[in-house]
């Protein structure tokens, strides 16, 4: 790929303002809350946006557009089942508490309403997470970069060596993130977050529209892709009829109610943004404004995926053409590597032989990950090449500084102030959060290097979260909608259902798989037909075990006095005083008409 | 917050914008520079695209923060904000 100096422009114009907007951010950072809290002063689009565009990193971006090459449309299930219903959830049932309660972050509504263990076992496993979330984004980031050969160019130019491209590009995403996040806290990595929201549609937006031009329309996608890829609910009454090899059940329980609500309704990743608006009715409002544009999002992620495979295969070509008599051959010359792909999606070559790596049943194994990437240098000439790979850059980005923003308010709020050092000036805690952010940066850096010399730490890591996330969500149903729960149930059931998460993975196995990451790793007691089937499952597992054990836990230990679960718990609670005398003004009308919206696109996807 | 977002986020665009506009501007004539668009002056048009938005979008912050010089914001607790 070459670049040109407007594509280095438009890049290094990013990077002035997103640091600009820290350094512009720094002298309103008076006290802790301006920096964990953002001041709880920002108007709900801000927030709604930001919302979104925390989950909007690497993995969402490239994930959603390798997923969409590789299912189809029923990709957006992670949509439509996935996040709209839990977003909306969030936003009207749970937010009065996590807002009202005047917790700082979301272990800290954990003590408040459980007790302290229970706090303490979700800030430890949260703050690991986000720190090795953010390496992992960063090792993904500096493997895209490298591939993409974004800065061969420039190390060529400048006479370095090209094996100093991963460490630059983790060096240089480590710095600018640190520097706005050490600048100006929440508010700036929101702000942030915004502004990357915009920049993917500015960057994607082309992209899909050239890609549809290209490939005839709605109607010529529909002609190029196998039937089953542009229905997001044909065949999925059974396992064996749809791409993806789930049913009904494990759509709808494991993915929409366990993993969706899971992640949207209990990330402090996310939730920090809704609890940084500047009041009840604005942070109710954050996860549904967030809904809207994300209904959207499956054209702008995962149509390009969809697109790449459409596409026809290139192909070394010879033309001849006769120009003043003189016989003009041109040779086209496309690598194996592409040949032996589909559509824009290369195929994987294994770095010894050199040769296509093929699946069990001989088909050439494809390297999804690139669909969107591909796209992007297929259809962008020099000048928004360089605004797309910003886009890129900027989700990779943005996704780090999510982490690392939950993860200091965790680690200053939730373990340093509550286990190493009570009762400190709130300059102390402000400046304990700004190192926090340092030491995380580092951690996270220390976890891509890790990623590069040992090759399934990444799956494993993501693994052991999936164990730690599955159960969560039933803690907070039962927490917040169920008076009679009890601090020791609630710490039994998290223990119990990333147990249970785990035997569940260790006793099942997609099939084609081999035994050991990806299951099976005790006895292999039943053969799932995909590796979602059994993500989707193991969660419905892991969360029933921990409604069950909490409940019964509860049931045996004595309850809370009711007088200190007001503000925390449903039924204790007054409902919010309505600031607006119309009615359609309300988060639940904006909410309803949401939820018409995702019906009606569920329906045309059908 | 005294910084409304939407003033260094339109400025940011509308110099992307005028990047893209001057740079598809002075490149319409390059035909094998476009074969990858589909022969569409992307840069050009979707410059314009960026323009138009940066600079709404900087009109509007604009606009909020001379409404918000003229009144003080009220927090919900009724406390007015100090300083900035």
């Amino acid at each position: 790929m070459k670049l040109t100096s407007v594509d280095w422009l438009i890049m290094l114009l990013y990077f002035v303002f997103v640091l600009g907007i820290g350094f512009a951010l720094k002298r309103y950072m008076k006290t802790s809350k301006d920096f964990f809290q953002a001041g709880r002063a920002l108007p709900a689009w801000i927030c709604g946006l930001a919302f979104i565009s925390a989950n909007l990193g690497a993995q969402e971006v490239i994930g959603m557009g390798a997923s969409g090459a590789k299912y189809g449309l029923e990709t957006a299930h992670f949509y439509g089942i996935g996040a709209i219903p839990a977003m909306i959830f969030v936003g009207i049932f749970m937010m009065p508490f996590y807002y009202g309660s005047k917790a700082r972050s979301v272990p800290e509504f954990l003590r408040l309403r459980f007790d302290e263990k229970t706090r303490a076992l979700n800030a430890c496993s949260f703050a690991v997470m986000t720190v090795f979330s953010s390496g992992i984004s960063m090792y993904a980031m500096a493997r895209l970069i490298q591939a993409l050969h974004v800065f061969d160019g420039l190390f060529s130019a400048l006479g370095w060596a090209p094996g100093g491209i991963f460490t630059f590009s983790i060096v240089l995403s480590a710095v600018i993130v640190l520097l706005y996040i050490f600048l100006g806290g929440l508010t700036s990595a929101i702000y942030n977050e915004v502004l990357q929201f915009f920049l993917i549609i500015a960057g994607f937006l082309p992209l899909v529209l050239l890609g549809l031009k290209n490939i005839g329309g709605w109607a010529g996608l529909k002609a190029s892709v196998p039937v089953a890829y542009m229905h997001e609910w044909k065949g999925v009454m059974h396992s064996n009829t749809n791409p993806m090899g789930i049913e009904i059940i494990g759509i709808g329980m494991g993915l929409g109610f366990v993993l969706g609500s899971g992640y949207w309704c209990t990330d402090f990743l996310v939730i920090q943004t809704a609890m940084a608006s500047k009041n009840m009715e604005s942070a109710r409002r954050v996860p549904l404004i967030a809904a809207i544009p994300k209904m959207f999002f499956p054209f702008l992620v995962i149509l390009p995926g969809l697109l790449a495979i459409g596409l026809p295969t290139p192909h070394t070509t010879t033309t001849v053409h006769t120009e003043n008599g003189v016989i003009y051959r041109e040779t086209n010359v496309v690598s194996k590597q592409v040949e032996e792909g589909r559509g824009l999606v290369p195929a994987k070559i294994n770095p010894v032989t050199g040769q296509a790596m093929l699946d069990a049943s001989g088909q050439p194994l494809l390297d999804y990950d690139m669909a969107t990437p591909n796209m992007l240098l297929h259809y962008f000439p020099t000048g928004i090449l360089g605004l797309g790979l910003t886009a890129l850059l900027a989700s990779f980005m943005s996704g780090m500084a999510g982490n690392v923003t939950a993860f200091n308010t965790v680690f200053t709020y939730d373990l340093y102030q509550s286990y190493i050092h009570k009762g400190g000036s709130d300059q102390h805690y402000m400046a304990v959060g700004r190192w926090a952010t340092v030491g995380g940066i580092l951690l996270s850096i220390a976890t891509a290097y890790a990623a590069i010399n040992f090759n399934n730490i990444m799956d494993t890591l993501q693994l052991v979260f999936s164990f730690v996330n599955a159960p969560l969500f039933a803690t907070f149903l039962l927490g917040m909608f169920w008076k009679r729960a009890t601090g020791h149930g609630a710490f039994a059931g998290l223990i119990s259902g990333t147990a249970a998460a785990m035997l569940h993975h260790g006793l099942t196995l997609p099939i084609e798989a081999h035994t050991g990451v990806h299951g099976g790793w005790i006895t292999v007691v039943h053969h799932y037909p995909s590796d979602m089937a059994q993500n989707f499952w193991g969660a419905i597992f892991a969360f029933s075990t921990n409604f069950i054990v909490t409940v019964i836990v509860s049931l045996f230990t004595k309850p809370h006095p009711e007088s200190e679960l007001v503000g925390l718990v449903h039924s204790l609670t007054p409902k919010p005083p309505r600031a607006h005398d119309r009615w359609w003004k309300s988060p639940e009308a904006l909410a309803v008409a949401i939820l018409l919206c995702a019906v009606g696109l569920n329906i045309f996807f059908a | 917050m005294s910084l409304d977002l939407r003033i260094p986020m339109g400025l940011m665009f509308t110099f992307t914008g005028l990047i893209l506009t001057v740079f598809g501007f002075a490149t319409k004539d390059n035909v094998a520079l476009y074969a990858k668009s589909l022969g569409i002056n992307a840069n050009l048009w979707w410059g314009l695209v960026l323009l138009a938005f940066g600079l709404s979008m900087f009109l509007l912050g604009r606009r909020g923060q001379q409404r918000l010089a003229k009144e003080p914001p009220v927090l919900e607790d009724g406390e007015v904000r100090r300083g900035h």
